[in-house]
């Protein structure tokens, strides 16, 4: 017993670096070897003769309980659905970057928040099981009931509100409830997160999965698999970014500056696109590998500014809900 | 005299009781009082509650009417292989949710065994999203535990009343009346309330399969309030509703349960009797059955992720290590405050029953929050998120091991208290001559679950994470979101391999120390 006390102890001490310990908040997934976290930490330390220190969990509710006595120095990972409540907090600190020449395809003009990768909402599609796949949001809700989809619980997961946003903006406040009807019979099931749809899909089970325009990279680049698609809607899709941010209180707001300097610089958006299997947020479309440039892309993007989502939020849930309840 | 003067003493269980009850209502008001207060529920809130009270009630159920045939007739028939099927059938309560999710989908979803059955003979297909699949899937996870709460109520019948029974020419219709129906009026109320309470916080099965929000429990709408809506006053008050459900259900059980009241027996091994003709093909079919509902859905998960083992990371392995010594540390403790608190309750002192079971409907965000807001003024939560990983699995285990070992600690006091005490046997020498001894069997089972529940469980991963030193659960999650569901189909094997290893090494333990 006291030797595995002994085991548990010795195997929580840090790593061993250089320099003040820089501390950063990031979602869950951010920091394993097969997220972006350590490439990221190793290309920071590089620069910064510091000691860069991922603290995951749930960045933003963290950061709000803990207030100004936060040690965070910065933040990673922020969605799009978050940032109202984030910026109202005060605990934020403006960038200060030159965010005029982002690959991204809405003007992004925000002081406090930069954005570090994004990609668009889509359905995505295994060529060998849906050989004739809708090509419009519309096609969707009208195609048959056997058309079986899997989707996320607006109310657990990020990309499952992104939709409620989505189909809002594709259908408008008249029709809304009415396309909602009408997709509700092909949807198989709403899981909690992304991951357990996902997992269905690949499985087989559903034919269509809530993901995101980038997720056929995946496939393509880790599993030399190019049958997965993301079905391409003409009305447009839903934007997603993750954001950073440096935190006010910071006692080392230099350094906080610097990695935003770094989240913007070629080293790190480099290796966005296969760490993080999304777009990164500055990068020409020649950086990035063949296959990923060459996935297909909307035509138009639909987004909505966060004061006017945080408004739509809780209308378009009771909305939802309601369609589900009867 | 002295039995009252003992009684007022603080003892070890009273004192675990009183600390269980800080912890989980001291988190809820720590919430609260950051918040600024409780919230008001909303009618979907209020829907949430009603659909979780009543799925629950109808899992608990099911669970329990299946497990009494399962349980009679594993317990009066005799063949071989009888011992591993009886440990086999408790692995898929130690299932991690979403792997057991996908080994359901793979046998009764729409591309799994039973409709491509059910096509072949030309028939309906089955689906398994709407309230049935959570029924489903609540019934895979309990019936196992139902299954070995019942068996253990059976075992714990002297062999010498079924001996009597026989003399005075019983046929199974009398032995049911005098003998096996007493004692399920002291064993089932048990049962049927640790089911119901694990259902009342299950929140990712009843979504994944539940086929929309109309599926939706409380322990989500407690998410929602923590992730979306950052409403703590709303988390706090949905964490009270769930603590008001457990005090009410437990209220409930407590008055159907009767002490069934055989008295002791010389410990005997002689089997049961087991009657002949249509009961012998009932009992083969009940056990056929259950095997088959609960190994098959085990299997398509070890068959689909058995080939990606030798291919996993070194650190999945790494994580492995990390989370069996977690797992082992998280087991005893469980284990020393489940035996202390079962003397106790055994003792007579209902609350501390109560105090026990309250983990099981403690929501673990609002736990986590409450506590990593306690603790954050005095520790960095990074350096605590292992051993407050440790000690929460330890004290969400505790309940399923004080179901298990509060009827036998009961049948302890009943039958060898007053002998235990009038030869002035206490402490440590009463711990090690008669109830380590008495209670091995109910302990090794009990040990097991806890590990095997700690081994698979994430934690409170949304505050206490490190980062540096995953677990297991916290791999085949990560890999989940990486796109990895092969690699993560591999980890959930290797998970299910270790938690059911652990399982079998306590249960096993618990077992040979009886038989000496």
């Amino acid at each position: 017993m006291r030797h595995a006390l002994l085991a548990l102890l010795a195997s929580t001490t840090p790593a061993l670096a250089a320099g003040p310990e820089f501390t950063v908040y990031a979602p869950e997934y951010f920091a394993s070897e097969w997220g972006p976290g350590p490439k990221i930490e190793a290309g920071f330390e590089a620069i910064c003769d510091c000691d860069l220190v991922f603290v995951t969990g749930d960045v933003l509710p963290r950061i709000l309980l803990e207030g100004e006595g936060t040690k965070a120095d910065a933040v990673i990972g922020l969605s799009m659905d978050q940032t109202l409540r984030a910026r109202d907090s005060g605990l934020f600190a403006p960038h200060v970057q030159d965010i005029s020449g982002l690959t991204m395809p809405l003007t992004w003009d925000d002081p406090i928040f930069l954005p570090f990768n994004w990609s668009e909402t889509a359905f995505i599609y295994d060529e060998t099981r849906l050989a004739d796949p809708p090509h419009s949001f519309h096609e969707l809700i009208e195609a048959p009931d056997d058309l079986k989809i899997v989707i996320q619980d607006p109310r657990s997961s990020v990309s499952g509100l992104a939709l409620l946003m989505w189909m809002r903006e594709v259908f408008g406040s008249e029709g809304n409830a009415e396309a909602w009807e009408k997709l509700k019979p092909k949807i198989l099931t709403v899981t909690q997160g992304w991951s357990e749809a996902y997992g269905m899909f690949t499985e087989g089970e559903a034919d269509m999965v809530l993901s995101f325009t980038t997720s056929p990279a995946y496939h393509i680049g880790a599993e030399d698999d190019a049958t997965k698609h993301a079905a391409i809607f003409e009305e447009g899709h839903y934007l997603l970014a993750e954001l950073a941010a440096q935190v006010k209180t910071s006692d080392q707001p230099e350094l906080a500056q610097k990695f935003m300097e770094y989240i913007l610089s070629p080293d790190f958006q480099g290796m966005i696109a296969e760490a993080n299997w999304s777009y990164p947020s500055k990068l020409p479309d020649d950086r990035l590998p063949d296959y990923f440039a060459a996935l297909p892309r909307p035509a138009i993007t639909l987004w909505l500014p966060e004061d006017e989502a945080e408004a739509l939020r809780k209308p378009l849930l009771d909305e939802w809900l309601s369609v589900f309840a009867n | 005299m002295a039995q009252r003067l003992r009684q007022l003493s603080p003892s070890p269980g009273g004192l675990a009781a009183g600390l269980l009850v800080l912890l989980i209502l001291g988190t809820l008001a720590a919430v609260a009082t950051h918040a600024g207060g409780l919230s008001a529920l909303g009618p979907w809130d209020w829907r949430a509650v009603w659909f979780t009270l009543w799925q629950a009630a109808l899992s608990a159920t099911v669970s329990a009417v299946l497990a009494v045939p399962v349980a009679r007739a594993l317990a009066r028939r005799r063949f071989g292989g009888r011992a591993l099927l009886i440990t086999l059938l408790g692995a898929p309560f130690i299932l991690p949710v979403i792997v057991a999710v996908m080994g359901l989908v793979s046998v009764f979803g729409r591309n799994g065994l039973v409709n491509d059955l059910l096509g072949a003979f030309g028939l309906a297909p089955l689906s398994i999203y709407g309230w049935q699949g959570v029924i489903l899937a609540h019934v895979f996870f309990n019936l196992p535990l139902s299954v070995r709460m019942i068996l253990h109520g059976w075992q714990a019948i002297p062999t010498e009343r079924f001996r009597l029974a026989a003399s005075l020419g019983f046929g199974p219709g009398d032995i049911a009346r005098h003998l096996e129906r007493p004692m399920l009026r002291e064993v089932l109320p048990g049962a049927w309330l640790a089911v119901f309470l694990v259902c009342l916080t299950s929140f990712a099965v009843a979504l994944a399969l539940g086929g929309g929000p109309g599926a939706t429990t409380v322990e989500l709408a407690i998410y929602q309030a923590f992730r979306f809506d950052f409403d703590m006053g709303k988390a706090a008050t949905l964490a009270l509703v769930q603590v008001g459900l457990c005090v009410a259900a437990l209220a409930l059980a407590s008055r159907v349960s009767r002490p069934a009241g055989f008295g002791a027996g010389l410990d005997r091994d002689t089997p049961l009797p087991a009657p002949a003709g249509w009961r012998r093909g009932a009992d083969a079919g009940a056990i056929l059955l259950a095997a088959g509902f609960l190994l098959v859905p085990m299997l398509a998960v070890i068959l689909q992720g058995a080939p990606g083992l030798a291919g996993l990371p070194g650190a999945v392995w790494a994580a492995a290590g990390r989370s069996v010594v977690m797992a082992l540390i998280s087991a005893m403790a469980a284990l020393a405050l489940a035996l202390a608190l079962a003397q106790v309750i055994a003792g007579g002192r209902a609350w501390a029953e109560l105090a026990g079971m309250l983990p099981l409907v403690a929501s673990p965000l609002v736990l986590g929050t409450g506590l990593y807001l306690l603790l954050r003024p005095l520790v960095s939560p990074t350096a605590l998120a292992l051993p407050v990983t440790v000690a929460i699995n330890a004290v969400m285990a505790l309940p399923f091991a004080l179901r298990i070992l509060i009827p036998a600690a009961r049948s302890l006091q009943a039958d060898y208290g007053r002998l235990a005490d009038s030869l002035g046997l206490r402490g440590l020498a009463r711990l090690r001559l008669l109830t380590l001894p008495r209670l091995a069997r109910p302990l090794g089972f009990a040990g097991g679950l806890s590990a095997a529940l700690a081994m698979g469980d994430l934690g409170v991963i949304t505050l206490f994470a490190d980062s540096r030193n995953p677990t297991l659960p916290l791999k085949l999650y990560q890999l989940m979101n990486s796109y990895r569901m092969g690699d993560a189909a591999a980890c959930a094997v290797l998970l299910m391999a270790i938690s059911f290893a652990l399982f079998w090494l306590f249960d096993r333990g618990g077992r040979i120390h009886a038989a000496l």
